[in-house]
């Protein structure tokens, strides 16, 4: 398409105004993890770590930090398990229902966090309350288990997809069993898909708030809630702000990696 | 050898291998997950007895009146459906230049990049996103820091703030669709319409605009239900606002009336449904 100087120009000039919305609110947040005032004063005075120094002093942060890690290892698990069993059921075998079950597994990401938390919530209680339990840290890794298992399926299927079934033909002729072709043919090609898998979906539980919200037991409060107790409090700014600017780098960092393992592009699995 | 005798009888039985893979699953999402969804719906039929506190499991309509007759709700509705729409109109607005511009303007080399500057931020914590608008919409924060020498107030927290965090949180998920289905167009079509004598505005609205459709669509069907369903953002940065997700998250939490909560649920739910009910003809559910 034959575009004029102008045109070009402005096609520029509105995506990088566009990647500028995307990331002034981001760099305003690092930013103001240094500023030094308690309360929030635009723009900062100086510049100063002494809230970064103050964080693991901070009431809360470290536990609701290790809570987040538990639920996402057990999340990850679980999903990876499920997610992979899935996924070669629907590559490799041709069943009654196989639409429908790839339909299924993007169900809890599609439908809005709030109504799986409130059917969950709902079946919990149902099933929980004739025993006398109460939610705790296990309803809420099932909760996010059930939406975490799309991430896994989509990076194993993609990958299985791709490598065909040649491979593992040969090795069964050469007279591998069915565990030895799996075990010394099949996961190590689908190894780093499954690596891709667990890393995105320990990130989307890290984040998740919504379903946590109503599957967690009191005593039980991730990071993302943490957050969202602490930030309507004045006088904890400063620490969410350094908790916030944390997340911002650390959250980078395993979709990078994530996305140098798949190789299959795309966004992972938030698409 | 036991193995061998298992490794024989699964080699000969596709349908138990199969069977095997699908039962934990199976049980999972089908039973429990599905399960939990059909028990929620039915809930929205239950009560709250008001002088208990406990749900009366019994079969009425009481939610579905309350939900209808009460002017509030219909209103808190409307409002949700209109954000829904203008963060969509938003984003797909400020979707198609870029998509444009990196698939078509931009040299090769350079698209990744900008592409991966695009994605990024896709990852970074939905809550630091939200919290990171709160310090911008924030009574002496950043827009109004900006706007103070022109004479002008920030619109503080409300629905027009609400509208454009949430236009910012789900921007990504337009750019990527339309992006993947622009870059599928091919040059040749472009170079055709120039050559037949087009101007780049009706290369762009005969061309690429029908192409691009179902990529529209698609990335529409993400941010439509995703800000219809979504109630942290209307709490940090909404002030009073009320919208259909945190009502529903008031009655399950503070209010504890979980069968209101759930047929209050049923309007999301029913208009996300009936959503893509009418994109289905455009092609662009086949994307998934």
């Amino acid at each position: 398409m034959y575009l004029s100087r102008r045109a070009k120009l402005l096609l520029a000039s509105l995506t990088f105004g566009t990647l500028g919305f995307i990331y002034v609110p981001l760099l305003v947040v690092a930013l103001n993890s240094f500023n030094p005032s308690r309360t929030f004063s635009w723009p900062p005075q100086s510049l100063s770590t002494v809230w970064w120094g103050r964080l693991t002093e901070s009431n809360g942060v470290l536990p609701a930090i290790a809570t987040s890690i538990k639920v996402g290892l057990g999340a990850t698990a679980i999903a990876l398990v499920l997610g992979t069993c899935i996924a070669f059921a629907v590559s490799r075998y041709s069943f009654y229902g196989k639409n429908t079950l790839s339909l299924l597994v993007i169900f809890p990401i599609a439908l809005p966090g709030i109504i799986t938390g409130i059917a969950l919530n709902t079946t919990f209680h149902t099933f929980l309350d004739p025993l006398n339990k109460e939610l705790a840290l296990w309803t809420v890794v099932v909760g996010h288990a059930t939406f975490c298992i799309v991430v896994v399926y989509n990076n194993v299927l993609a990958r299985l997809r791709r490598m065909g079934q040649s491979l593992e033909e040969a090795s069964q002729d050469l007279g591998a069993n069915i565990f030895q072709t799996f075990r010394f043919v099949t996961f190590p090609l689908v190894r780093s898909a499954l690596v891709a898998g667990g890393l995105l979906a320990f990130a989307l539980s890290f984040d998740e708030i919504v379903v946590t919200t109503f599957t967690a037991g009191p005593g039980t409060e991730t990071l993302p809630q943490w957050i969202f107790n602490n930030l309507f409090r004045p006088n904890q700014a400063p620490i969410v702000n350094v908790v916030a600017t944390l997340l911002i780098v650390l959250f980078i960092f395993p979709v990078w990696l994530s996305q140098r393992f798949s190789q299959d592009g795309s966004a992972g699995g938030r698409l | 050898m036991r193995n061998n005798r298992v490794n024989t009888w699964l080699y000969r039985h596709k349908g138990a291998r199969a069977a095997l893979l699908l039962a934990l699953p199976v049980l999972w999402l089908a039973v429990a997950y599905l399960g939990s969804l059909a028990v929620m719906l039915i809930s929205s039929f239950w009560s709250v007895d008001s002088f208990t506190g406990n749900i009366v499991h019994s079969f009425a309509f009481s939610n579905f009146h309350t939900l209808i007759s009460q002017r509030v709700y219909s209103t808190i509705a409307i409002r949700s459906i209109g954000v829904a729409i203008a963060v969509t109109v938003i984003d797909g607005l400020l979707a198609i230049p870029i998509a444009l511009f990196i698939s078509k303007v931009l040299k090769p080399r350079f698209r990744s990049v900008v592409i991966a500057l695009v994605l990024v931020p896709l990852w970074a914590s939905y809550l630091v996103k939200t919290y990171a608008w709160r310090s911008m919409f924030a009574d002496g924060g950043v827009i109004s820091w900006i706007l103070k020498p022109f004479g002008l107030h920030g619109p503080g927290f409300g629905l027009p703030a609400t509208t454009i965090t949430l236009a910012y949180l789900w921007l990504p998920y337009m750019i990527l669709p339309i992006y993947a289905g622009m870059d599928r167009l091919p040059n040749t079509l472009l170079e055709a319409s120039s050559d037949l004598g087009a101007s780049a505005r009706r290369t762009f609205t005969s061309i690429i605009l029908p192409i691009i459709y179902p990529a529209i669509i698609a990335g529409s069907i993400f941010t439509f239900s995703l800000s219809l369903g979504d109630y942290i953002v209307v709490k940090i940065v909404g002030g009073t606002t009320q919208l259909v997700a945190n009502v529903i998250a008031d009655n399950v939490g503070t209010a504890g009336n979980l069968p209101f909560a759930a047929a209050m649920a049923l309007l999301p739910i029913g208009t996300i449904l009936g959503y893509l009910f009418i994109v289905r003809r455009s092609g662009a559910l086949e994307n998934f």
